[in-house]
């Protein structure tokens, strides 16, 4: 006596993206913070000592916020015009910042005045950051040069003028006080060093450099500029890695994760993208309602900071272990542990004769049913809101069933207004669907054979029946918009594959039957 | 052609187990069905065949016990001849010979010497009319008596042997014919006839399927096409008979059958439930669901305790109470057709082909034993008639056994082709195969051929189906796509098609570099590396109807026959015809450890077998008629053991063994004369003394027991010191079979137990001396009543020993005679003393 042999779901190929380890750790965000600034975000920075307050520089200001914060802890407004790049120094104590006006000004992040005046400069200045030893500060302008000021003196130290253009990103070594990267809009990347007064490698990046940034190892230098990501090799002297392009804009902000593991690029396409650093695959992908310009990771990947061109800064919190806990404990309640070893611990004793339990076969409702053919009623469970929302392939499934058994009819008549506006909801959901179409659509001609004679008693069923048909309308078209699209496509491949001729022999030559040509298409996935 | 004598056509096993109603003996050990031309004994515990009853040379149409001796059978057939068994031996008493082809039988305890059988109108032998006739079984001691003492009892009966019975007591017969009822009552030669309407008004055909009789009481139920069950009773008077109906089967009843006590019917159809109704107590039914296939015969063994359940997928089911299956006896399971082709699994060497609805069946060709079946389907199966069911149409097995590839469909008038291709993985750890993956409509038509073959690499296998859409499709295991939690799956490498033509057969080389692939007249060859078109051969006219590469040397041929009655080679290195010859070949396959080819070619009606190598212009071997019919599915098997036939016409038998389906599904093979003295040969060897089921434990002990029987029979013609033994162990036996409460307190056997264990010294050395003295019967006499109670017991111990040696030793010698004699004398003594002392 064989066991009843459940209804067997079909198990579809999932859709969409896998999860992966990757997902879930960038999922785990909560929703947004959103504030309100000036004007376009051009940068923000976090300030390496805790609390891990953060600058945002936009339009004429410079706001200082708190980690959990929504209104800027300090601001700094003594800017004549826009101000740029806003960087914290290794301590945390002082600000460095660009401005429109050529003149470079240092903070003390508890005071309001500027501490000093950098002048010398030209035109505007992009780029600011301070030198690893923190008494000297690395500017870079529009004027194509690239300055270092010694900050007790206020005094200009060198100037490098080897850039063809606009200089607008540039970073310094935390692990040598002579080094420093710029990137320039003439497409390239130069890495300084102080103690020679000129550049030491010069990298072709091809097109405008927007962001560069060095690996904490400081092996490995990342720019970013136009679609491009490149990751160049400088213990190689400068020789190119890595080229990605997964952006369809420029890009415009790069930054790593805390560990090092993750490469993160934003750019005008409103993407940010997440890079595995060991294979360079795009690992995870967030949305932003506009253009990125600036982008931040704050100390531990706590949080998430975006400025946007619409001058919205977008703040994620990371969630704390406690709350997302919270929600899986929620999901199942697990019975408890005496509960659950309950006599799974007993050792059984030399002359104990073990009677075996029968492993007791669970079925679900539906099969429960089926195996006592009662098969309107597992249609019913089947078509039950939570299963025909969240699992329409069980519903099919059992329909596929009840299909086989001969006694689909059987099951769709018989319904009521309410049974039969559930049954036409699922098939309007699901219809197009190609997953399911070959048994939805048996489904839906049994249902207008029966219920025929009923159209028009209900107006529920009636608008139904309507959307059905629009439905299945629209279908129609877009199938034949599909096959004509295939159509062309047929043309071009053939025009565009070589004739081949094949040898044949003299036999079958003869009959002029094989004038061979393999008319194969090319190989073809499927998935199973 | 040279016609080789020696090479014959045999039967070989796979015959129905279901066709007519086995029988379970009064002791429930043992279950007998007719199975072809033999009469098949089985264990009813173990499930294993002990024995066949060979004599008959025809079909053989029913087993019944005889009721005067409940250790002897009759078995008739339609040869003419009614034969009496005994079935613990296998022993053939005695030949009946009748004269005319029997159909069923029936016998009765009340009618003492007679059995009733079912026989065509004499008048006419062709007609489709049958009569129940009474013969007089003459009392004789020949083997073989002329039974012609005929006397017809009722005309126009139905040859079913269920559609009659017996009633309570033999005192009258009950018969049913489509729509009428019959009762003849032997007492007063008077038969009353209870008619039905050929439709009652809901539509339900009244039509009688089956009959069976009450034992104690009078009613007979009688099963019906609609699936209701009548009881009738008070059919005594013409007019004031009554019935009332039971309905639970929604089709026929196939079988009913009371319980020996009458407490219990028993029913069962295409439903494949077994129902049991309580007798007056209608209402109150046990079901066993889900028995596997529909039920054709039930019976119930002669103390009610076993069920056994006859299905038609060839298996007999017993079950114990009504509760559980307690085992399984399945034959090879045949349907209509056979939808996938014979293959030879690699690993096991079983035969595989579909069986059940949706399962493929691995059948031991060697042991004729069903192994197991696989479900590929995986569904519930719904017992219905009329309903479309999935059915498992090809199957194809790759070179290593490692995988299996099945399809399944279904066609439904109205709907979509379903096609399911299933990728089956061998798993060690089971030793059985188990999905891989599934496909879900690998094609959009019909799949017409499906092969596996060794991909490029020589390291993966790659699988091809070509379909009726015009396309084939190349298979391989992705390795690459899988994710961390699966594990490997097939998918779609290469789509191929060919001028829109619909490819039909499809082949690799031995060696997995070339696929020839047939399109209607046209073969193509590709390489399978890069999916190239290399070449296109044809013959016209006439589609390619069967495709096969050249095997080992011949592996530059391939071999093709075309619709046109043509059988062409061709050369693969010059791509040129090499030969071709014109037959009308059915069926081409080739022998894959070996050159040969096997073509069946259809003449006349007749298939004539043609085996040849593919470079030699003369066949190896050519068989005429070898069936009627077309032969449309055959399989080289490979054999366990080599032959080393040297003739040349025997040669082609001595790596594999050629098996083929005739027309009327009877699996057959070729065998040679070597092999059949062997089989004669061992299956002597393997005469079974006892009860005990033939399993390969058996087969192990029972050979060491000979063995040592053999060796004791040596020794004690040299020594005494052996005899020593059976006397002890008697004494234990007389121990323990003494009733408890009847023997003495413990310590005083205690001793005696001890010391009938010791192997006496004296005793042989009496023995010796005393060689020639006759036993002492007044010794004998004096032994107290026990002893009568024991000397039954010692005979039937003696005659057990002797008859694992069987036939082959004589009557006892002399000094086993001597020897018996003195263990009787000793062991019983102590008793005596006992008794003598406990009095």
């Amino acid at each position: 006596m064989a066991s009843f042999k459940p209804t067997k779901i079909q198990v579809y190929p999932k859709l969409g993206e896998k999860v992966t380890q990757d997902t879930l750790y960038w999922k785990n965000y909560k929703a947004p913070v959103q504030i309100k600034e000036f004007g376009a975000i051009t940068n923000i920075d976090f300030s390496p000592v805790a609390p891990h307050n953060y600058s945002v520089t936009a339009f004429t200001r410079i706001h200082i916020y708190g980690p959990f914060s929504q209104e800027p802890v300090k601001t700094f407004t003594r800017f004549k015009d826009s101000a740029y790049c806003g960087r914290f120094r290794s301590d945390g104590q002082l600000l460095v910042a660009g401005c429109e006006d050529s003149v470079v000004r240092l903070f003390d992040v508890s005071g309001k005045v500027a501490l000093r005046l950098f002048k010398g400069h030209t035109k505007a200045v992009h780029v600011t950051d301070f030198i690893s030893d923190r008494y000297q500060v690395l500017t870079g302008s529009d004027d194509y040069t690239c300055r270092l000021w010694d900050i007790p003196n206020a005094t200009e130290l060198t100037t490098y003028q080897e850039h063809t253009d606009y200089i607008r990103c540039g970073v310094t070594s935390k692990l040598n006080s002579d080094l420093f990267v710029t990137g320039s809009y003439d497409h390239t990347v130069k890495l300084f060093d102080a103690r020679v007064d000129k550049s030491v490698i010069t990298m072709d990046h091809g097109h405008p450099v927007e962001s560069v940034l060095l690996y904490p190892s400081e092996g490995l230098l990342v720019s970013a500029g136009g679609r491009y990501v490149k990751v160049w090799d400088l213990l190689k002297g400068g020789q190119a890695l890595v080229s990605l392009k997964n952006h369809h804009k420029t890009v415009t902000c790069l930054c790593l994760s805390s560990n090092g593991q993750r490469l993160l690029s934003a750019s005008l396409d409103r993407h940010v993208k997440v890079y595995n650093t060991t294979n360079y695959k795009v690992v995870h992908n967030f949305d932003y309602p506009a253009s990125i310009l600036s982008l931040a990771l704050a100390p531990d990947d706590e949080s998430i900071v975006v400025g946007m061109t619409n001058s919205i800064l977008s703040i994620k919190h990371r969630k704390s272990s406690e709350e997302s806990k919270e929600i899986s404990s929620k999901q199942r309640r697990r019975p408890s542990y005496r509960v659950f070893v309950k006599g799974k611990n007993y050792m059984p004793k030399q002359d104990d004769y073990l009677v075996s339990k029968p492993v007791k076969q669970h079925l679900t409702k539906y099969d429960k049913q089926l195996k006592k053919f009662n098969v309107s009623k597992a249609l019913d469970t089947a078509l039950e809101t939570w299963t025909r929302m969240r699992k329409p392939e069980i519903t099919v499934a059992v329909m596929k069933e009840l299909e086989r058994r001969g006694t689909l009819k059987n099951a769709l008549a018989g319904r009521d207004e309410q049974g039969l506006s559930h049954l036409l909801n699922f098939l309007i959901g699901n219809l197009a669907d190609p997953r399911f179409a070959p048994v939805l659509v048996t489904a839906t001609e049994a249902i207008l054979d029966i219920y025929q004679s009923v159209i028009g008693q209900s107006a529920v069923v009636d608008r139904q029946l309507l959307r059905l048909q629009e439905l299945l309308e629209k279908e129609a078209d877009y199938q034949q918009d599909l096959l004509e699209v295939l159509g062309m496509l047929d043309t071009i491949f053939a025009s565009s594959l070589p004739r081949k001729e094949v040898p044949c022999s003299g036999v079958s030559r003869s009959n002029g039957l094989a004038q061979g040509e393999a008319s194969a298409s090319g190989p073809q996935l499927q998935a199973t | 052609m040279v016609e080789h004598s020696d090479i014959r056509v045999v039967h070989r096993g796979g015959s129905k187990l279901n066709f007519r109603e086995p029988l379970i003996t009064s002791d429930s050990r043992f279950l007998l069905c007719a199975s072809g031309q033999c009469v098949k004994v089985f264990s009813t515990s173990t499930e294993e065949c002990i024995h066949d009853l060979r004599g008959h040379t025809d079909l053989v149409t029913g087993v019944l016990p005889k009721p005067s001796n409940h250790l002897q059978v009759y078995s008739c057939s339609a040869d003419g001849t009614v034969r009496l068994w005994d079935y613990t031996d296998g022993i053939l008493i005695k030949t009946y010979v009748i004269g005319y082809p029997i159909y069923s039988m029936y016998v009765s305890a009340n009618h003492e010497g007679v059995i009733f059988i079912v026989t065509p109108m004499q008048s006419d032998k062709r007609s489709e009319l049958f009569q129940l006739v009474a013969v007089d079984l003459p009392q004789s001691a020949d083997q073989l008596v002329e039974a012609r003492e005929l006397s017809a009892v009722l005309s126009d009966v139905s040859s079913n042997p269920a559609a009659s019975a017996f009633g309570r007591g033999g005192e009258y017969i009950v018969s049913a014919k489509p729509l009428q009822l019959e009762v003849y009552f032997f007492k007063k030669h008077k038969s009353y006839r209870f008619p039905l309407k050929a439709d009652n008004k809901k539509g339900g055909k009244n039509t009688f399927t089956c009959v069976a009789c009450h034992p104690k009481d009078d009613c007979v139920a009688t099963g019906h096409e609609d699936g209701k069950i009548r009881l009738w009773r008070n059919f005594n008077h013409k007019k004031e008979y009554t019935y009332s109906t039971l309905h639970w089967h929604h089709n026929a009843v196939s079988s009913l059958c009371f319980t020996p006590e009458g407490t219990n019917l028993l029913s069962g159809g295409v439903e494949s439930v077994l129902v049991q109704w309580r007798y007056k107590q209608e209402s109150q039914r046990d079901f066993l669901p889900r028995l596997g296939a529909a039920i054709t015969h039930i019976t119930v063994s002669p103390d009610g305790a076993l069920f056994c359940t006859s299905h038609s997928d060839n298996k007999i089911t017993i079950i114990q109470s009504c509760v559980k299956v307690s085992a399984v006896i399945q034959g090879l399971v045949k349907g209509e057709s056979v939808r996938t082709d014979f293959m030879v699994d690699p690993r096991s060497k079983a035969m595989v082909l579909n069986g059940k609805p949706g399962h493929l069946q691995f059948y031991s060709l060697q042991r004729d034993k069903l192994l197991y079946n696989l479900d590929i389907v995986q569904q519930e199966y719904i017992h219905e008639l009329g309903l479309q069911q999935f059915e498992v149409v090809k199957a194809a097995f790759s070179a290593s056994g490692n995988w299996l590839a099945t399809v399944e469909e279904r066609k439904q008038k109205d709907a979509e082709l379903e096609l399911h291709l299933k990728l089956w993985a061998f798993e060690q750890q089971t030793q059985s195969f188990v999905l891989n993956t599934t496909i879900s409509a690998p094609h959009e038509s019909w799949i017409t051929a499906l092969c596996f073959g060794l991909a490029a690499d020589s390291q993966t296998t790659v699988l091809v189906s070509t379909s009726k859409d015009g396309h084939f499709k190349a298979w391989q295991l992705d390795a690459r796509a899988h994710t961390d939690d699966e594990g490997p799956a097939w998918s779609c490498d290469f789509v191929g098609a060919y001028h829109g033509l619909v490819p039909e057969r499809c082949c690799f080389s031995a060696d997995g570099s070339l696929l020839a692939i047939s399109f209607q007249e046209v073969v193509t060859v590709w390489t399978p590396a890069s999916w190239e078109l290399l070449t296109t051969l044809s013959q016209p006219p006439g589609a390619i109807r069967d495709l096969c590469f050249g095997q080992l040397s011949c592996s530059k041929y391939l071999l093709g026959t075309t619709a046109g009655n043509l059988l062409c080679c061709w050369n693969l290195l010059t791509c040129s015809l090499e030969w071709s010859t014109s037959m009308d070949v059915s069926l081409l396959l080739a022998d894959p450890l070996s050159e040969n080819m096997a073509a069946f070619c259809c003449q006349a009606g007749c298939t004539d077998l043609f085996v040849f190598k593919p470079s030699e212009p003369r066949p190896a071997f050519s068989h005429k008629a070898v069936c009627s019919g077309r032969v449309t599915r055959a399989v080289f098997a490979p054999r366990e053991k080599m032959l080393e036939s040297c003739e040349e016409g025997c040669q082609w038998l001595n790596h594999s063994q050629l098996y083929f389906l005739t027309q009327y599904m009877d699996l057959m093979t070729f065998s040679t004369k070597a092999e059949e003295d062997r089989l004669m040969a061992s299956s002597k060897q393997l005469v079974i003394d006892d009860s005990v089921a033939m399993t390969p434990f058996y087969l192990l002990l029972g050979k060491h027991r000979q063995q040592q029987q053999e060796n004791e029979d040596a020794l004690s013609s040299l020594s005494a010191e052996r005899t020593a033994l059976p006397k002890g162990s008697a004494a234990i036996r007389e121990l323990l079979q003494t009733p408890a409460h009847v023997l003495p307190s413990t310590s005083l056997l205690c001793s005696m137990f001890v010391q009938s264990l010791l192997i006496s010294v004296t005793d042989s050395r009496e023995e010796k001396e005393h060689a020639e003295n006759e036993p002492e019967s007044e010794k004998e006499e004096e032994d107290s009543e026990e002893e009568m109670e024991s000397s039954t017991l010692r005979p039937k111990q003696a005659s057990a020993g002797c008859q694992a040696t069987a036939c082959a030793a004589p009557p006892l010698t002399k000094a086993q005679v001597r020897e018996l004699r003195r263990v009787k004398k000793l062991d019983h003594s102590w008793i005596a003393g006992l008794l003598d002392s406990g009095v």
